[in-house]
């Protein structure tokens, strides 16, 4: 599957992580070559399979629905570059 | 007392014991050797002295009073992927730049629950994508192994340790550990081990838990040991493995007693020997271990049969729909708000897209936007889906199998180690190192990793066993028996080791 210039960019978008020009010229190729080698899937035939979806066939663990964790604001804000009051500080979302 | 970085974990644990030398002097002999030879490998991002030499104290007075743990007083090294409290945890990557969780992976808490010591957190390929260990932020891993020409004599080139555990396979190997903690995606445990002479375990997913451990990819990833010995991995396996009520994933099977395994016998075991596995181009050396592997099992009283596994080479290809499509929702999370590295952009989308183009490195983009690529409207029946049904065919020819056979013999990689910048080029030719091992994950199965030869170039080789669901002892059994017959493989010139 050949993935073009602008493919790159609007996936690269959807991800959210800035290229340059040259990232998105060099991605082009290393992309596309990438996805013509799993091309190769399409001989499988897999007609009627089911997707795995469940690597080891378990039933999900159900547990009470009580508060077990929390008030740990300065734990969790601990790490972040910018925060204040347990609050993270990011720029302005203007709508 | 630079010797005691030699022994195995098991002989080290009988020393405590029996009183030889002191956990302190144990854990003072591996910082001593890290201080020195560490840069020579940069195996060890960063290393946790005050914590070791507390831990060693600690150890030490329990064994005074007769109240030694699984692991009291033996000093490992963690996979800078494992959540280590107060401590350096950033995946290898920049993008996670300066965090200290405030919290301990489960599988490193039941290390410290049975006493065992950390010397600090190991080198590995950023967010475990890599087979080379040269994609870190912090610089490529070099194993201790190196090349011997025709005269027998070393070469200088630099030598990959394996990816993406690089860093915990390269320590044990060079003695700066006496195991490490490692996760396993596609073989990154296993391929590492196999390119240095070590043991490494990939245990049954749900097997241990992954609370705590950086997601890569979530059906895929397992924490397992990297080790000198069978012996040790066991030990470790049995000690790192726990049902976690944290991790949906967790199976609820309780943990057997693995060391017992060692030593049982392997007569009337199964062995089956996939013909899908022998690719074209294969190394006649790496040919010839896979058939020494199955005359040991033979001689031991396995009985060896051919199988069938015919869907072997599309796992490679639907891994990597899989494997990145699971990572960019994964690592959606890095967008410089709530730790790690931050860019100040124009608003906060610009923030997001310079944190993570200047956090990321060039592999991880590339598989967050593949993986982006493959789950985006139009293209998810196509690439995600059909990889996922592949997938189901893949656990079906093991499932297939195990009517006839009980573990299954492989080689673990198609070549020995390569030296540093041989595979950059090409994506893909990076992407083949893992050819025998990604079957496994994408299964679910428990694999091992056992040296088994060495190369005409002096440089280790290891063979692979797959075994069912849980059946993680009969790993161990096997493993003893081709491990009895290869014996131990250690760099016989320690040119990393100073002073």
């Amino acid at each position: 599957m050949e993935v073009d210039e602008a493919t790159v960019r609007r996936i690269a978008r959807l991800a959210r992580i800035r290229i340059t020009d040259d990232e998105a010229r060099s991605l082009e190729g290393e992309l596309s070559g990438i996805l013509g080698w799993v091309e190769q899937l399409g001989e499988v035939d897999t007609d009627g399979v089911e997707p795995m979806t469940s690597v080891v066939p378990i039933e999900l663990k159900m547990r009470d629905d009580v508060v077990t964790d929390g008030d740990k604001a300065a734990d969790v804000t601990a790490n972040a570059p910018m925060s204040e009051d347990g609050f993270y500080v990011v720029p302005k979302v203007v709508e | 007392m630079s010797d005691l970085t030699k022994l195995t974990l098991t002989e080290a644990r009988d020393g405590l014991a029996s009183g030889a030398f002191t956990a302190s002097e144990l854990t003072d002999a591996f910082l001593a050797t890290i201080e020195t030879s560490n840069r020579h490998l940069n195996a060890y991002i960063t290393t946790t002295a005050e914590a070791a030499r507390a831990a060693a104290s600690e150890a030490d007075a329990r064994y005074a009073k007769g109240e030694a743990r699984l692991l009291e007083g033996l000093p490992l090294g963690v996979k800078d992927l494992f959540a280590t409290k107060g401590h350096h945890t950033q995946a290898a990557s920049h993008v996670l730049d300066a965090f200290k969780p405030p919290y301990e992976s489960t599988v490193t808490q039941n290390l410290w629950d049975a006493g065992a010591v950390m010397l600090g957190k190991l080198n590995m390929d950023e967010f475990a994508m890599g087979s080379s260990n040269e994609t870190s932020y912090y610089g490529p891993v070099v194993s201790p192994w190196r090349r011997r020409n025709a005269n027998g004599d070393l070469t200088n080139d630099p030598l990959v340790p394996g990816g993406s555990s690089g860093g915990s396979a390269a320590a044990v190997a060079a003695d700066l550990c006496l195991a490490a903690t490692a996760t396993d995606t596609g073989g990154s445990i296993r391929q590492p081990a196999a390119l240095t002479g070590t043991v490494g375990l990939k245990p049954t997913y749900g097997r241990c838990s992954r609370w705590g451990i950086v997601a890569f990819a979530s059906s895929l990833d397992q924490a397992g040991p990297i080790a000198k010995t069978v012996a040790d991995a066991a030990l470790m396996t049995q000690v790192m493995a726990s049902h976690d009520p944290k991790d949906s994933t967790s199976v609820d099977v309780p943990v057997s007693d693995y060391s017992t395994e060692l030593g049982q016998s392997i007569k009337g075991l199964r062995v089956g020997v996939p013909k899908e596995y022998r690719i074209d181009g294969m190394a006649a050396e790496t040919e010839r271990l896979w058939q020494q592997g199955i005359e040991w099992l033979k001689d031991a009283g396995a009985t060896i049969h051919e199988i069938s596994l015919p869907h072997t080479k599309y796992a490679l290809p639907a891994y990597y729909i899989v494997a990145p499509a699971e990572a960019s929702s994964n690592l959606a999370r890095y967008d410089g708000v709530r730790y790690g590295l931050r860019v100040a952009g124009d608003d906060l989308i610009d923030t997001y897209e310079r944190s993570r183009a200047e956090g990321f490195g060039r592999e991880v983009k590339r598989r967050v936007l593949i993986g982006t690529y493959v789950l985006s409207a139009g293209y998810y029946d196509a690439y995600y889906l059909k990889a996922q049904k592949v997938r189901t065919l893949i656990k079906q020819d093991f499932d297939k199998a195990w009517d006839a056979v009980d573990v299954v013999l492989t080689p673990t990689t198609p070549s020995p180690a390569f030296a540093q910048g041989e595979k950059s080029g090409d994506p893909i030719a990076m992407y083949l190192e893992d050819i025998f091992t990604v079957t496994v994950n994408m299964a679910g199965l428990p694999g091992l990793s056992v040296p088994a030869g060495l190369s005409g170039e002096g440089t280790p080789m290891g063979l692979q066993l797959i075994a069912k669901p849980f059946d993680e002892p009969t790993l161990f059994r096997a493993g003893h028996v081709i491990e009895q017959a290869a014996g131990r493989f250690t760099p016989t010139t320690r040119w990393w080791v100073e002073g």
